[in-house]
């Protein structure tokens, strides 16, 4: 038998599991894009999406979402990873790696201080 | 971590329609792939929109494909799961803007509801307690027993204004009043009962819950038995629900694993155990005392109130019974609060209600409107109008005991006051949607041919009464009919609505009331002009070859009957003593040279 303590850490670590599944407050949270059409993959966007996921997951952001979307057609720039903060112009990073994801989730969404140095405009 | 979600749709729509096999195929493509540990695959309850299933949707995306087959998943894994883009030919299309839309969210068919009963349904696993408990499973449970008093419990759904959604809309806080001040006998026992038992052809709302979110039902009765001091729970489902039924059953499994069911659940003392009881199928079982006698193990047949089950039902025992949507409500009242119950819907009908869409519509299946939306919004917004550019004629909803709408009264806001003053009741959910080649009287009939077989026999206005109804709209169906069989007809109907002893035969002369009342003139046309304006009733019909006819022969060749004769590249007659107006002339004929008259 489960004690109500029980039930509410079952409650905590599955609420983790499926944050991705809600899409209803789409207007308030923030959206992390990670081309991922061919292009983007070949480049390595795949490690930066996981670890995308995994500094989103293990910070508990629960107002960001990790999503994917197709070639932006700077495929020389890949992998590009896009930044939605609601109510702010969005934020395009180029040439991301994992180690540079990780930069973005500490000073961009968790700091929100838009890393230049990443920046489209600067390459 | 799972990087992406699967969801498919293991709703009975879906699942006749192969979603088992898409998810086996789904579980070898990903194994295929090396994405097992990557992407998370659910089983899912209803999402509603069964015209276009089996549905899938893939979040973090969101995308919703539609009308997906086994043949699709590679594609779906490779390009969408791997490649990261989207599927678009299986997209879901708008059927009023033909635009592709991305997200479930952003249809039509979604924007206009208000998702409470069904919150769960086509989200979570329903054979997985922990995804329940995620989206605040049994918090409300755990908050009655820890901090509410059983009078505080009944005291918010009081508030709330929750009504019985089964039909009736008896204001559930005061049954379970009721029910908590029934003085019990020595034993002290008192009985929370749910039904499941839906009846009505074209009703598959509570089907949907229980195999969406059986937890939310079953958190709900334990709930209720707190409020009222029960021990015990039964719920009664038909046996021609499988899904639902293994579905319920895995649930209480689980919650009695977890120690939400049973003995001290979760150490604080309180004790409730909850059985399945399969009903086989008697539309009468669905009546609250039929169904309390056939859970006993009789045969299913209904007694007179009172004594109402708040003192004295199931076993003799105080009872109450709630409808599986009543039940799904309950929850979320207890977490959200009264005042946010009642700030939806309408003046004396809070919240919402679950409508089953069939019939002459585009998008048929499962919706949850608040209260007091109008029957456009629900046939033209979320239902898509009707297909084939055809005119909307009526809706009727309550099934066989409810009425007609009719087209003038569209506009007209759902709640139970407003239907009940239109000569239809809510009823269970059930909406059936007419357009103009429905006969109205054909319909009346199709109910009438259902209650008087459903008809258990006990009392003689609905045994004798129903089939005598039935006969006098058979005579009018064939054109035998005098206008002062209609007067007959309809003293009839009072009779046995004054008469019958339980809701079954009260209600069932409501849709040949209900029908008279807006369509007396086709009732007219039947028997003065022997005719019927929508070409369905085939006593009163006659097929004719008119001048147009270029003797292909075609309609001769496929006349089962061989009732057309002709030589060739001559006009055809059709011999009205041999056709049985099968119609089958009329759609194989390439040149429109067919009439129904």
């Amino acid at each position: 038998m489960k004690s109500i303590a029980d039930i509410k850490a079952i409650r905590d670590k599955m609420q983790a599991q499926i944050v991705n599944r809600d899409n209803k407050d789409a207007e308030q949270e923030t959206r992390i894009v990670v081309g991922m059409a061919t292009c983007g993959i070949a480049a390595g966007a795949r490690p930066v999406f996981n670890e995308l996921v995994d500094q989103v997951t293990s910070r508990g952001l629960t107002n960001v979402k990790v999503t994917r979307s197709g070639c932006l057609g700077m495929c020389k720039l890949e992998p590009i990873v896009e930044v939605f903060v609601p109510g702010e112009e969005k934020v395009t990073y180029v040439k991301v790696d994992a180690q540079k994801a990780k930069d973005i989730i500490a000073r961009h969404i968790v700091g929100g201080q838009v890393c230049t140095d990443y920046l489209i405009g600067e390459e | 971590m799972f990087r992406s979600t699967v969801l498919i749709c293991g709703g009975t729509g879906c699942h006749s329609n192969h979603s088992g096999e898409i998810y086996d195929e789904f579980v070898n493509q990903l194994a295929a792939n090396n994405l097992t540990n990557d992407v998370m695959l659910v089983k899912t309850g209803c999402f509603g929109l069964c015209a276009v299933g089996p549905v899938v949707i893939i979040y973090p995306e969101g995308a919703f494909y539609s009308t997906v087959k086994v043949d699709d998943v590679k594609e779906l894994v490779e390009e969408h799961l791997i490649k990261g883009r989207l599927v678009r030919r299986l997209l879901y299309r708008d059927h009023k803007t033909e635009e592709m839309t991305k997200a479930l969210s952003e249809t039509n068919f979604y924007k206009k509801q208000t998702r409470v009963a069904l919150r769960n349904c086509g989200v979570i696993n329903p054979e997985n307690i922990d995804e329940y408990i995620a989206y605040d499973g049994y918090q409300a449970l755990i908050k009655v027993l820890t901090e509410m008093q059983p009078q505080e419990v009944i005291d918010v759904i009081k508030a709330s204004g929750l009504r019985g959604r089964g039909g009736a809309g008896f204001p559930t806080g005061l049954k379970w009043q009721f029910c908590r001040n029934a003085k019990a006998d020595e034993t002290g026992i008192k009985y929370v009962c749910c039904n499941a038992d839906e009846g009505d052809p074209g009703a598959f709302m509570d089907r949907s819950i229980l195999e969406g979110d059986p937890h939310a039902v079953i958190e709900a009765m334990a709930i209720a038995a707190y409020a009222i001091g029960s021990c015990q729970g039964f719920i009664y489902i038909r046996a021609e629900y499988p899904i639902a039924v293994s579905r319920i059953r895995i649930a209480i499994d689980q919650a009695k694993e977890y120690g939400l069911l049973g003995k001290n659940i979760l150490g604080t003392g309180f004790d409730f155990d909850l059985e399945v009881r399969l009903g086989s199928g008697a539309f009468v079982c669905g009546e609250e005392t039929a169904l309390m006698t056939s859970i006993e193990g009789k045969r299913g047949e209904p007694r007179p109130r009172p004594p109402f089950p708040a003192n004295k039902g199931l076993f003799g025992k105080p009872t109450i019974l709630n409808n599986v949507e009543t039940y799904a409500n309950v929850a979320q009242i207890i977490l959200k609060g009264a005042d946010w119950f009642a700030s939806m819907g309408s003046e004396k009908s809070k919240g919402t209600k679950v409508f089953a869409l069939g019939g002459k519509i585009v998008n048929t299946g499962l919706v949850e409107i608040p209260m007091g939306t109008t029957l456009r919004t629900v046939i033209e917004d979320i239902g898509g109008g009707i297909p084939h550019g055809k005119k909307f004629k009526a809706a009727q909803t309550g099934g066989p005991s409810g009425g007609c709408i009719p087209a003038h009264l569209i506009d007209v806001p759902i709640d139970y006051e407003n239907l009940a003053a239109i000569g239809s009741i809510m009823g269970s959910g059930g909406l059936i949607v007419m357009d103009e080649d429905n006969c109205m009287v054909d319909i009346a009939k199709f109910f009438l041919e259902f209650t008087k077989d459903e008809s258990c026999g006990k009392c003689t206005p609905c045994r004798i009464g129903t089939t005598r109804l039935l006969e006098y709209l058979n005579k009018i169906t064939s054109g035998k009919a005098t206008l002062q069989d209609l007067d007959d007809m309809e003293k009839l109907c009072y009779y046995i609505k004054d008469n019958a002893l339980c809701g079954l035969g009260q209600t069932a002369p409501n849709p040949v009331l209900s029908t008279l009342r807006y369509f007396r003139d086709e009732y007219i046309a039947h028997i003065v002009d022997k005719k019927c304006p929508a070409g369905v009733c085939k006593a009163l019909l006659s097929f004719e070859i008119t001048d147009a006819c270029k003797g292909c022969t075609l309609c001769a060749r496929n006349c089962p009957v061989n009732a057309i004769s002709g030589a060739v590249r001559t006009k055809h007659v059709i011999d009205k003593s041999k056709c049985i107006k099968c119609g089958v002339c009329m759609d194989n004929c390439k040149f429109g040279a067919i009439v129904k008259k």
